[in-house]
């Protein structure tokens, strides 16, 4: 264990109950107590802390394997391509009709990204070429892509074209436990094959041609950074929209507070994704605005990508 | 025994042989195009010949278990880099990644490659603040970590000025006579007369000469892969390659 994981372990064990207060209806633990306050608590605020902590989680893990699988810093898990083809599969739910709508927008997004895995294992899996899979995720994504905007173009009528574009916006409004159990297990499996998928992500650091001399099976790397990769943000779109950001920022932030190495970002990375997306949708809880809630994937937007300017800015100083 | 037995692959190589002996250095030269990467990429077991085999102590390498394979042959790529701006110590570990032999016994394998290549002053540093010789050997002691008994390069010596060159070649040479076998692609034919044991000269895919340095590399050799006018001279060990200007 190490200093980076044992403090932000701290953090989120701090800020996990103090999350749980803030909202529409602050709960003060001192003053009267709020009618149904344990309702709240335990059906609205629970589950969705729980489930803030589970995706920041996974994308964070997710982010810093996809940047230490490209030896890339700016690698993000949404180009592998799942990403869109899971929100494409929950886009097309919305044609299936209200009444039939909610039980299968996760299962059609599920379906969008094992779709998604399937494809890249087909075009990549066999040669496990970096470069190949790389192109067929962006592909991928673009397809996913211009489908989702047809998809939103036919759509059957003004509210479901709302319903979808607000909920391609990311969100964990009125999340549930039944999406706890849905999303837990999916990306506690894949941070399983995140992390088994460690040691061989460390030997890329000195390139293909020296990770397979130091006995990286190349195939069995892309299979398990697929089936990670594909788990957490599969399963996280089914419940929660498109959340961006997070994997591209996190990894990022914590590399300079570890040896750098990507086994090593991997754990740091988690814990900071899953503290990034807790405060962020308290922020998006109390934010007032007049049409409900802000909106999750904006509120990181509009936080990440002002930051990482700064941070752009702040090196290319120090590079000049 | 490392060897090569009539191997191919489509455009680079075509029936080569050669056997790599422990506790020499052999320099496989040649034009640009000539194989010799490829050749060292087969003998690593890197990349599989489309025909015949490549066997280490007469087994073929491709039968043998990765992490086996891993911790007998190193492999130090051409112009390796790093993706991350890790410490010297941090590179030079990843060298002990097939091994799963406990922290001690990888820290004690990691101190031995660093003040082999005089690198312990080095260690906490980040390779971006590390020269080209430096990072050079940082390379070579990465490589060193893994105690392998077979060690390939790939021009290891692109891009090191002659101070660095020479140091390297020095390291490289008291590995080979400490019995290790080290096999290095390089372009440098002088390098290769005054340190090599054993050279092997590769033109258009095949084996064109595999001897000792002064035959491998003698006049008419050179005249015919490399279409040069050229004679060797000085005293042994310390051999330059003279070049007539071409009319």
């Amino acid at each position: 264990m190490n200093r980076v994981v044992l403090i932000l372990a701290g953090l989120l064990t701090v800020a996990m109950p103090l999350s749980l207060l803030a909202g529409q209806v602050w709960l003060d633990p001192f003053a009267t107590p709020v009618p149904q306050a344990g309702v709240i608590l335990l059906e609205l605020r629970l589950p969705r802390a729980a489930l803030a902590l589970v995706l920041g989680g996974g994308l964070g893990a997710a982010g810093a394997a996809m940047q230490g699988y490209l030896r890339n810093p700016l690698a993000d898990p949404g180009l592998f391509g799942i990403a869109p083809m899971a929100a494409l599969g929950a886009v097309l739910s919305f044609h299936a009709g209200y009444q039939a709508q909610a039980v299968l927008l996760p299962l059609f997004a599920l379906l969008g990204g094992a779709a998604g895995m399937a494809l890249l294992a087909l075009i990549a899996g066999k040669a496990g070429g970096i470069t190949l899979f790389t192109l067929a995720g962006m592909m991928l994504a673009s397809l996913a892509g211009a489908l989702t905007s047809l998809a939103i173009s036919l759509s059957p009528n003004p509210f479901a074209l709302s319903e979808i574009v607000t909920w391609l916006m990311g969100a964990l409004e009125n999340r549930g436990w039944p999406d706890v159990w849905l999303a837990l297990p999916a990306t506690a499996a894949g941070l399983l094959l995140l992390h088994r998928a460690a040691r061989a992500l460390d030997a890329l650091s000195l390139g293909e041609a020296a990770a397979i001399s130091l006995g990286v099976d190349p195939v069995r790397l892309l299979w398990l950074m697929i089936g990670g990769v594909g788990l957490i943000v599969g399963s996280g779109v089914a419940v929660a929209g498109v959340i961006g950001f997070v994997g591209l920022m996190v990894p990022h932030l914590l590399r300079p507070f570890t040896s750098k190495l990507p086994s090593a970002t991997l754990v740091p990375s988690a814990l900071a994704g899953a503290l990034l997306l807790l405060l962020a949708d308290c922020l998006c809880r109390i934010a007032p605005l007049a049409s409900g809630e802000l909106r999750l994937g904006v509120a990181l937007s509009l936080i990440g990508a002002p930051f990482f300017l700064y941070l752009l800015l702040r090196l290319r100083r120090e590079l000049v | 025994m490392l060897e090569a037995r009539d191997i191919h692959l489509a455009g680079r190589l075509a029936g080569v042989s050669a056997c790599i002996a422990p506790g020499q250095l052999t320099a496989i030269c040649g034009p640009n195009g000539a194989g010799k990467s490829t050749l060292l990429a087969a003998l690593a077991g890197l990349v599989a010949p489309q025909d015949g085999k490549v066997l280490l102590h007469d087994q073929p390498l491709a039968a043998l278990p990765r992490q086996v394979r891993a911790r007998t042959l190193g492999y130090l790529p051409q112009q390796a880099s790093v993706a991350w701006d890790l410490s010297v110590r941090t590179l030079v570990a990843l060298g002990r990644l097939p091994y799963a032999s406990g922290a001690a016994e990888d820290a004690r394998a990691v101190a031995t490659a660093l003040s082999t290549m005089m690198l312990e002053e080095l260690a906490e540093r980040p390779v971006s603040t590390l020269s080209g010789g430096e990072l050079a050997r940082a390379h070579l002691a990465r490589v060193l970590a893994g105690e392998p008994r077979w060690i390939l390069a790939d021009e290891p010596l692109a891009g090191l000025d002659l101070a660095h060159q020479t140091s390297l070649l020095a390291h490289l040479r008291d590995l080979a006579d400490g019995g290790q076998a080290v096999v290095l692609v390089m372009h440098d034919l002088a390098a290769a007369m005054n340190w090599a044991d054993r050279v092997i000269v590769l033109h258009c895919g095949r084996v064109v000469a595999d001897d000792a340095p002064d035959v491998a590399l003698a006049g008419d050799v050179l005249a015919a892969v490399w279409q040069v006018k050229a004679e060797w001279m000085g005293q042994p060990g310390a051999r330059a390659l003279g070049l007539r200007r071409q009319t």
